[in-house]
């Protein structure tokens, strides 16, 4: 699958010029600050919304190309959208809201019963939607939006209306949905904590303009992106579960081309785990000490050194074989160190200083 | 037969005599014939008013309020200019289908219908401008058409205007005068309805009694007619879970 978007629209208050290129399945998402021109951008995508100029491909179909007169509306993209308030029909019961789509859509490889198992749903199927929970209307949206055999499914901020329990309660359900249903999705979003959880890629939208796109754990030790600039920078890896050492209640984690311990996970060996390691909890060092408690001592070679001004720190980018790590050090640690890009260095982390996300 | 209806004895029982129940079954016919064809197009007026913006909409809008605020009388006499036989869409109904609306049944529901076009309208149109624009984006977005739009979501979701609508505007049409006396003439059995009997009654001396009567009936069928509507809306919002 490929998504090829390209718009330029004129609001009164914001000129929009955004371009980008998904190439392949996963969740990409689109990240910034509100009125940015996430929102916009999906519904040009979705048909919603005309802009001055656009062009939208998806696998190779034309879906609008204002140059060439072609605008296909809403009903005929096989774009499935899920809204921040999750819009059931107040009129239908969840299971008429569930099949709304489906009844309107040629069959496809999305099956009714594994979507309302996947996400739990089950018995809330005769109810209606006010009497349901926010969190509970929210995935029933998007049980409706997949049921519609989307070929992209769009995702617009779903969980901004709900509370950080509710969040919590829907985060491991669309985790699983991205690994059950081969689908792609672009996620507006301007939570660090989804991205962290659920980004396979990233395109930071920020004024109606793209400051940098490509894959997550690239995009997030990036020093010249906004993403890195935060207080909880920090890098992201997908790893695989590769030993269990229950004598020393550790498990071997290993992504991005180095290896990691963390605290003994329930996982079974070869599964996927991503894992964040904040920039401020990492500790550079020249040479391997003795006696220490840390269990990683991963070297690497320094990419690129950011001083961050107003914090009085900065920021080093550490390239690991083919990932990244981000470290947040003093200046005067950069001194004492002597290092310069393309210097090696080793980041000592602790092991439990690494958040494991979970699939 | 008309002048036996002395006040006292009637009053004891309390019954009305044929022609009145004839009065009543015309009025309520009226109003029904009235209604099933003038709601459809009301809410057909409403639709577009809300959705769509076009050269003309004012004037549309404008139009189809005039009934509201022009003299009953007047919109009765362009009703007979218009579809009266030799009138430009009254000549054409006759000689094509034989068809006569001036001073018959049909006539009658022709006025009340144009007359209580406004007050029906009205409703539906507050109604559609409460149904979230943003659901029929969600069902765009799930495949669904403009005409399936409306079928399916729109129209439900406004139900209860609609239906308020309906009774609202059937229970003003009991009432319709003006238009109709003007357009469909006082003729009992054909086009003589409630308020027309009652006018009726009040020309000829010693009539008040039967009036009264009559007036009661026009009264206690209006009440059922609003308090209906209560009811239904309430029913209805409930069930949409408002």
């Amino acid at each position: 699958m490929s998504l090829k978007v390209s718009l330029h629209h004129r609001f009164p208050t914001m000129e929009m010029d955004i371009a980008f290129e998904v190439p392949a399945a996963g969740v990409t998402m689109l990240f910034g600050p509100s009125g940015g021109g996430k929102t916009t951008t999906i519904a040009v995508v979705a048909g919603l919304l005309r802009a001055d100029s656009c062009r939208v491909a998806v696998d190779g179909q034309v879906l609008a190309d204002t140059q060439a007169g072609v605008w296909l509306p809403p009903e005929r993209r096989r774009v499935g959208l899920v809204f921040q308030d999750a819009r059931l029909f107040p009129h239908m019961s969840v299971a008429t809201n569930l099949r709304f789509g489906m009844r309107r859509a040629a069959p496809g490889p999305v099956r009714f019963d594994e979507v309302v198992e996947l996400l739990g749903i089950g018995a809330l199927l005769a109810r209606r939607p006010h009497t349901l929970s926010a969190g509970e209307r929210q995935r029933v949206a998007i049980g409706r939006a997949l049921l519609a055999q989307p070929r992209l499914l769009l995702m617009d901020e779903p969980l901004a209306a709900l509370d950080d329990a509710r969040k919590a309660e829907i985060l491991p359900y669309l985790a699983q949905l991205k690994t059950a249903l081969n689908l792609p999705v672009i996620y507006v979003t301007h939570a660090l904590d989804e991205v962290n959880r659920l980004a396979d890629s990233i395109v930071l939208i920020e004024a109606g303009r793209v400051k940098g796109s490509g894959p997550v754990s690239e995009i997030a030790t990036r020093t010249d992106l906004p993403l890195a600039r935060r207080d909880d920078a920090g890098a992201l890896l997908v790893c695989r579960v590769i030993a269990h050492d229950t004598g020393r209640e550790l498990t071997r984690l290993e992504g991005g081309g180095a290896a990691f311990w963390v605290p003994l996970l329930d996982a079974p060996l070869q599964a996927e785990r991503r894992i964040r390691i904040p920039a401020r909890e990492v500790i550079l060092a020249g040479k391997v000490p003795d006696a220490i408690s840390v269990h990683n001592i991963v070297p690497g070679t320094v990419r690129r050194i950011a001083a961050e001004g107003a914090r009085r720190s900065v920021l080093v980018e550490i390239a690991l074989p083919s990932a990244a790590l981000l470290g947040r050090v003093t200046p005067d640690a950069i001194t004492r160190l002597a290092l310069s890009p393309g210097a090696p260095v080793l980041a000592l982390i602790k092991s439990t200083s690494i958040e494991v996300l979970g699939a | 037969m008309r002048c036996s209806c002395n006040a006292a004895s009637r009053s004891n029982r309390l019954i009305l005599s044929p022609e009145e129940w004839e009065a009543v079954r015309l009025t309520l016919e009226v109003a029904a014939r009235a209604v099933s064809v003038g709601l459809p197009l009301a809410v057909l007026t409403a639709w577009v008013l809300v959705r769509y913006r076009f050269p003309g909409r004012a004037l549309l809008n404008a139009l189809v309020h005039l009934p509201l605020v022009v003299p009953p009388v007047v919109t009765g006499w362009l009703l007979l200019i218009v579809f009266g036989i030799r009138g430009p869409i009254g000549a054409m109904l006759y000689d094509w289908f034989g068809i006569r609306l001036v001073f018959t049944t049909a006539g009658a529901s022709l006025a009340a219908g144009v007359m209580t076009f406004p007050v029906m309208m009205r409703a539906v149109r507050l109604s559609l401008e409460t149904v979230d624009p943003g659901l029929e984006q969600a069902a765009r977005t799930l495949g669904a058409g403009r005409l399936d739009r409306l079928i399916n979501v729109t129209l439900p979701l406004a139900s209860p205007g609609i239906l308020v609508g309906g009774i609202v505007g059937y229970a003003t049409c009991l009432g319709e005068f003006g238009a109709v006396i003007t357009f469909a003439a006082n003729i009992p059995g054909q086009t003589q309805t409630l308020p027309l009997a009652i006018y009726a009654a009040l020309q000829v001396p010693g009539g008040e009694a039967k009036a009264a009567e009559l007036s009661l009936v026009s009264i206690t069928l209006a009440l059922i007619g609003l308090l209906l509507a209560e009811w239904i809306g309430k029913r209805i919002n409930t069930a949409l879970g408002r």
